[in-house]
Formats: structure tokens, C-alpha cells, sequence
């Protein structure tokens, strides 16, 4: 599929200039991007940019069989509404209310339009919600504060008896501002606080910034640095699912999994923290490349560590596979059809899960990825099964890639000098982080510095997958469901 | 068959759980460097190559005074050492890093090279809570590092159980709060709440740099940069994150748990 209107055509981690985005007036496209997505075309992001007293709107629209990503934009308009996408592209919803929460812009017809992020005085989920009448129905309000150690956010549940007829998430709690804070950027805190967009998501988010600084200024990072990012993102990989492995094995009591992958979680953590001191990667990527090398004999001692820790996670996977009671609780369980996959836009595991062939490694590479490939696993069910079984596949791929990696480093320098941005540019960058796609999109002033800034978390696209899941389930399932997704609080509340 | 496979595994494997305290503690990654120590004595007569490179100004040096590094807005990236060209700023590979009070963090005056480490929690606390302590964890705004290093404190490597501390799931429930993130403005209130209904006495421990200063995201209009502007707070533990081991010195520190006096009785250090 590639797209079939005049959008400007960008590979990802690609800068062009901003007078060469195509722009229509509002209405038209408006047309043009519900076409597109009509075409079978993604939303990858979908945002207002301020200009003067007026408005833009700008789509970033992903083609993934066709390996295309396709930007457009409207002339500046000063309309303070513009009719929803949303209605016949229910996968335009989250960003139409992000468009009218950041700008007051009104997506006239939008279902259910209510705040992303905002607090509007008594707490992001003091407000509306969908409710479901009846003499049975009862209604369970959730968080912010939960019972383990984990993010907040706010659940509320509409129920007959037990069965999940409705969820609503509200969420907001851990907005810090970092889009806000990056126009007139880059500023000295800029990178940390991309290593902590979502902090167990490090290398990918600080793999998306720096590339994209990298393309405004007109540079690749050496070969060597690519590679480095991309060993520390399956690690980061390898960390996540391991532990989500194990999380999901502990909510069916099913501890011979959980208490091993809990520990082999940090097995992998601590791999990470051989190639950058911090557990979690920060001080790794840097625009540029990457400050610290790791030589032979580092990777040496790092070889033999990596493979233990994979043959034990491979034992407890086998352990939770051959289990009757694991496979009654994940099967059937939490079920998102492929139908409702594609509406909505899901991205990463989740869309994989149900048997999408979703995955910027292999349909959109960039850096490392353009030389050594990761075979996309899907799995076809959409249930909690399906999305414990895609990160089983993940979990030996990513191992399967580093075994190659290890014995193929390229030579030469990590880190190389990088040019300031480039004025009035727009440059995106793609990443698959371990939850699914990272979108980073910037755009520069005349003046060279960031103008706008946008972050798209895969868990933007995904919290909604993850309400979808629980309709007609037992709410008693939802920790399990919750689990099986395993979204990002902060990723998503910036 | 995973029943007999599973059971013959754990025999194979004894225990998992680590000798520390009783044994030594593990060691930290290469790179990770630990606390960072400061003699400002070292510095030369003008320099502030350390300022710029700080991604959250915590080193300052006003005129005519010795530079002073504040930990607990530090994330340790380390660019502060590497751009010293007199060796002022130094790694000293130590993960112990808790304090009781927040200027206990700040480094560079003489006699207050290194960060002055937590004492224990007086007699009453200590018989209250030395062993048994119940925590409510709350993320105002944490970027899930720091929880997800407190959380592997509970697996089999580091079994935080055995030294009778626990988290659990309501703050009715529990002797305190652990706390991470800025405290974002939308979750204020939650936080308040959550520490009101925590019974008292009690106690309140900060974790990473967010939670203590503001961390990556200090001074913006969105946070409220750390626990200390919503709760009083009684236990410090900097880092981006905080190594799990960090994290668990801090807490048997407080406890009285560790019996390594070794810095204990340091001067300026009060009751």
C-alpha cells in the first residue's frame, strides 16, 4: 500500500524541509487523511502546530506494507473547529482530544470528547464518564493509587454481576510537560528527560530523539553507535517481556514462572548496565551517537551472561507453556479481534497479537535495522494468550539477533561530531520500542531551534486496546488483561 | 512435565537469595560509578567547567565560594567528572547513598566531600518498625524506573521479606510511604490523600532524584519538585534510578539493619 495523494513521502528518521510538506486547506485534508486511512494507511500521529494567532494540523500517516510514511499538513487556518476524524476513523480519537486539550480546537462530532491529560482543578478523572444504566448495574472506580508498586491511573468499570459491560481509563496523573517544555529546545535537561519519557522504554525513546536530531542536523550516527542502539533496544526488549512473562504467570499463581523471570528480568537489566552503568540504559544514546563504546573483551564477559540468563528464561517459558492451568486462564482470555485491532490503530505486541504484521523493524528499519533483520512474530488469537505467546517468539528472536550482533560488530567510532539543526525543518522518527511503536516528530524554527515536539508513546495508541479487552469479561480477569498489555502511565501522559 | 521439572530445578538451584547484609554486597556495574564525591578544595580558581554540563544545575558555584554539588537533583551521568580538568568530582564506587535530612546531600564544603549517611530512626520508630515495616508505594509522576527497581527488591535475588519489610496495598495497611516521581500537579492530591490515611506514627522515604528534587523535569510548571512540597519527608535516596542495592542500603540504614558503623558517627550528622 503506498499512498495514493500527493503526501510528502519521508523514510523513517528522514528530515525534509518544512516548505515541502504538502498543505491543503483544512477541510480537504481533512478528506485526504480519512481517505488514506480509508487505503488502509495508520495514523502514526496527528497534531496541532501554532503559528501566529492561526493553526496547522499535521498527520503523519504510516504505510506499512508499502514501507512508506507519508506527511501532510492544512494551510494555517483560523477556524476554532474542524469535523471529527474520529467518527469514521475511531483510531483519530485520543489524538482529537489531544488536538482540542493543547489547542481548543473542537472536533465537531467527536463521540466522546473529554481531557487527555488535563487537570481541571480536582484531578484528571474528577469528571464524565460513560455510564451504563440498569437495576444490576453496579460501577467500580479504580486508582489513581493501586495496590502494587505501579504508575496511577484511573479505571472505572461498568458491570452486571461480575461482567465487564463497559471501561473507561482516565488518565493524566503523571503529566511532567516535556512537550511543552521543548519548544526554544533543545535545552540542557532535553535529553534526560527523553531517557525518561518512559523510563523503562530509555533506549527507545532516547533512540527516537537522537535520531531525529541526527537527520535535522543533516547526520547518520556512526555505524558502530547504530549498532550499540540497537543491541541495548532488544536488551531493553528482552528485559520487558521477560518480566511481563513472569508478571502474567504471577496473576494465574503460576509461581515457578514468575519468581524466575522476575529474576532473569534483572539478569538482562544488568546487561544493560554493563554497556552503560544505569540499569535501565540513560547515558547510552546521545545525539551524535553514543558516548561509550563497548570493546571485545567487554563483550566478551557480557556473551556468556547473556546466554545463561536466555536458557533460564527458556526454561521457565517451557514451564508455563506445558501448564494445563496457565493455558485455561490465557486462552479465550481479554480477546481484541484483528477488525477492532486495525480501527483502532493498536501498534507493538498487542496488534501483533492478533495476527497484524506490525513491527517499524521490518516495516519501516532505520539505523542498525537496515542491516540485520528481526523476523516479525504474530500470533493470530488477539487474547491474553496470544499476547504472552508474541512476547515468548520476541523474547527468542531478540536473543537469536544479539547472538548475530555479538559476533558482527562493526568497527570504528561511537560518537562523531553533530551539526546544529537545521532551520524550519520537520524530521520523524520511528522506534520500536518493546510496547510497540515510538513516534517522535520534530520541527524547527527559522532560528534552528525546536519548534514543536511530538511524542507519541505506543501506549497512546494501545490503552484502548486494552478497554476493548475487558468487554464481557470478568472484572475479576482484568488484572491479567491489564497485565497482558501492560501499557505506560507516564509514556502516554508525557 | 513442569511439576516434576519445576521442583527438581529449585533443588538444583538452592537458594537464589543473596548473602548481603550478612555476606558482602554485591558489586555495582562497572560504570556505574556510585556516590560522587566532591572536594572543592581541588578546584581551580575560576572554573565552572562542571556547570554547563549538568543537565539539572545541580552544581552551583557562586562567586568567590567553593563549588557545591547537590545528589539529590544529581542523575548521575557522570559528565560533571569527566569535564573536571582537576579531579575535584570523583567517582567513589560506594551505592550507599540514603540521608535523613536533604542538605545532607549537598557536597563540596570541607568536611562535607562525601553525602552524610542516614542514622537509624530513634528507639520508639525503631522498635515500631525495625522488624516489621509495611510500605505504600505512590509514582507521582515517576517514569516507572525507580518503581521497578524498588519492585525487584521483591524477587528471589534480593527477598526483601526476609528482613520483614513489605509493600502492601493500602496505605491503612502500612507504617509509610515510599514515593517516586516530581509529585506531578495531578496527582497532588492523591498523594495528600494517600498519606492522610496512613496511620501515625509514620514515615516518609523519597526515592531518585524526581521524587527528592524534581529530577530531569525541576522547574516545570507542571511538577512540584519532589515529595518535600506535599509530605515531610525522612529518608533520602538519590539516584536515576537508585540501584535496587541503593535502595535496600537506604532502608536497612534506616532500620538499623546493617550494623556497618563504619560511617555512622560521621560529624555534622544530627540525631
Amino acid at each position: 500500500m503506498k499512498p495514493t495523494l500527493p503526501f510528502a513521502l519521508v523514510t523513517n528518521c528522514e528530515a525534509i524541509s518544512w516548505g515541502d510538506v504538502p498543505e491543503w486547506p483544512l477541510l480537504e485534508f481533512l478528506d485526504r487523511v480519512g481517505g488514506e486511512l480509508d487505503g488502509g494507511g495508520r495514523l502514526s500521529s496527528l497534531f496541532g502546530v501554532a503559528e501566529g494567532g492561526e493553526m496547522r494540523l499535521l498527520a503523519v500517516l504510516a504505510f506499512d506494507a508499502g514501507n512508506t510514511l507519508a506527511v501532510g499538513r492544512t494551510a494555517p487556518f483560523a477556524e476554532t473547529s474542524f469535523p471529527s476524524l474520529t467518527v469514521a476513523h475511531p483510531q483519530a480519537h485520543l489524538f482529537e482530544r489531544e488536538i482540542w486539550e493543547q489547542h481548543g480546537l473542537t472536533p465537531e462530532g467527536h463521540p466522546w470528547l473529554k481531557p487527555v491529560r488535563r487537570d481541571h482543578g480536582a484531578g484528571p478523572a474528577v469528571g464524565r464518564f460513560f455510564r451504563v444504566d440498569g437495576g444490576e448495574i453496579h460501577e467500580v472506580a479504580v486508582g489513581p493509587v493501586h495496590a502494587g508498586i505501579i504508575e496511577p491511573g484511573h479505571f472505572r468499570f461498568q458491570c452486571a454481576g461480575e461482567e465487564v459491560l463497559h471501561l473507561e481509563i482516565a488518565l493524566g496523573y503523571q503529566h511532567r510537560g516535556i512537550e511543552e517544555a521543548l519548544p526554544g529546545g533543545p535545552h540542557r535537561a532535553t535529553m534526560s528527560q527523553m531517557e525518561t519519557v518512559a523510563g523503562d522504554t530509555t533506549i527507545a525513546h532516547a533512540t527516537a530523539y537522537a535520531s531525529a536530531l541526527e537527520a535535522l542536523g543533516g547526520v547518520e550516527a556512526p555505524l558502530r553507535a547504530q549498532w550499540l542502539r540497537a543491541v541495548a533496544l532488544e536488551l531493553e526488549r528482552l528485559a520487558n517481556h521477560t518480566g511481563d512473562l513472569g508478571a502474567l504467570a504471577g496473576d494465574v499463581a503460576f509461581l515457578p514462572t514468575a519468581s524466575t523471570c522476575g529474576k532473569v528480568r534483572g539478569d538482562f537489566l544488568n546487561l544493560t548496565a554493563m554497556l552503560a552503568g544505569n540499569r535501565f540504559g540513560r547515558g547510552l544514546v546521545r545525539p551524535g551517537g553514543c558516548p561509550r563504546d563497548a570493546d571485545a573483551e567487554r563483550l566478551g564477559r557480557m556473551r556468556p551472561r547473556l546466554e545463561a540468563a536466555l536458557a533460564e528464561v527458556q526454561q521457565a517459558a517451557a514451564w508455563l507453556w506445558d501448564a494445563a492451568s496457565v493455558r485455561t486462564r490465557f486462552e479465550e482470555t481479554g480477546r481484541v479481534q484483528a477488525k477492532q485491532a486495525v480501527e483502532i490503530g493498536l501498534v507493538g505486541p498487542p496488534a501483533r497479537a492478533c495476527g497484524l504484521v506490525r513491527d517499524v523493524r521490518f516495516d519501516h528499519p532505520a539505523g542498525w535495522y537496515r542491516f540485520a533483520q528481526v523476523p516479525v512474530s504474530v500470533w493470530p488469537d488477539g487474547d491474553v494468550f496470544a499476547r504472552a505467546r508474541v512476547r515468548w517468539l520476541e523474547i527468542q528472536r531478540s536473543g537469536d539477533f544479539l547472538r548475530e550482533q555479538f559476533a558482527a560488530a562493526p568497527e570504528g567510532d561511537t560518537l562523531a561530531p553533530l551539526p546544529p539543526p537545521a532551520p524550519d525543518m520537520l524530521a520523524v522518527a520511528l522506534v520500536e520500542g518493546w510496547r510497540g511503536e515510538v513516534c517522535h516528530v520534530a520541527l524547527t524554527g527559522s532560528d534552528g531551534r525546536l519548534r514543536r515536539y511530538k511524542i507519541t508513546d505506543p501506549s497512546f495508541h494501545n490503552w484502548t486496546g486494552l478497554a476493548l479487552a475487558l468487554r464481557g469479561q470478568a472484572i475479576s480477569d482484568f488484572p491479567l488483561c491489564n497485565k497482558s498489555f501492560n501499557l505506560s502511565y507516564c509514556g502516554f501522559d508525557l | 512435565m513442569f511439576v516434576h521439572d519445576t521442583v527438581l530445578n529449585r533443588l538444583k538451584r538452592g537458594c537464589a537469595t543473596m548473602a548481603y547484609p550478612d555476606g558482602p554486597a554485591p558489586a555495582l556495574p562497572d560504570r556505574h560509578g556510585g556516590a560522587l564525591k566532591v572536594e572543592a578544595a581541588k578546584c581551580a580558581d575560576g572554573c565552572a567547567a562542571c556547570l554547563p554540563v549538568c543537565p539539572t544545575e545541580a552544581i552551583t558555584r557562586p562567586a568567590g565560594r567553593p563549588v557545591a554539588l547537590d545528589l539529590g537533583r544529581c542523575l548521575f551521568c557522570g559528565d560533571c567528572v569527566t569535564a573536571c580538568p582537576t579531579k575535584a568530582i570523583t567517582h567513589t564506587g560506594d551505592h550507599r547513598m540514603a540521608v535523613r535530612r536533604r542538605e545532607d546531600l549537598v557536597l563540596g564544603t570541607a568536611g562535607g566531600e562525601q553525602l552524610r549517611l542516614a542514622r537509624a530512626l530513634d528507639e520508639k520508630l525503631r522498635r515500631l518498625f525495625g522488624r516489621s515495616l509495611k510500605l505504600r508505594q505512590v509514582s507521582a509522576g515517576g517514569c516507572n524506573g525507580c518503581e521497578a527497581d524498588t519492585n525487584v527488591l521483591g524477587t528471589i535475588g534480593w527477598d526483601l521479606g526476609r528482613f520483614g519489610i513489605q509493600f502492601v496495598a493500602s496505605p491503612r495497611h502500612s507504617d509509610g510511604l515510599l514515593i517516586t516521581g516530581p509529585v506531578s500537579r495531578n496527582m497532588e492530591l492523591a498523594l495528600k490523600k494517600t498519606y492522610d490515611a496512613v496511620p501515625e506514627p509514620r514515615i516518609v522515604i523519597a526515592v531518585g532524584a524526581c521524587a527528592i528534587a524534581g529530577g530531569p523535569f525541576v522547574g516545570h510548571p507542571q511538577v512540584l519538585n519532589g515529595a518535600s512540597a506535599v509530605v515531610p519527608v525522612d529518608l533520602f535516596i538519590p539516584g536515576c534510578p537508585p540501584h535496587p542495592l541503593t535502595i535496600l542500603d537506604g532502608l536497612l540504614r534506616l532500620l538499623d539493619r546493617l550494623g556497618d558503623g563504619e560511617r555512622k558517627g560521621q560529624a555534622g550528622v544530627a540525631a
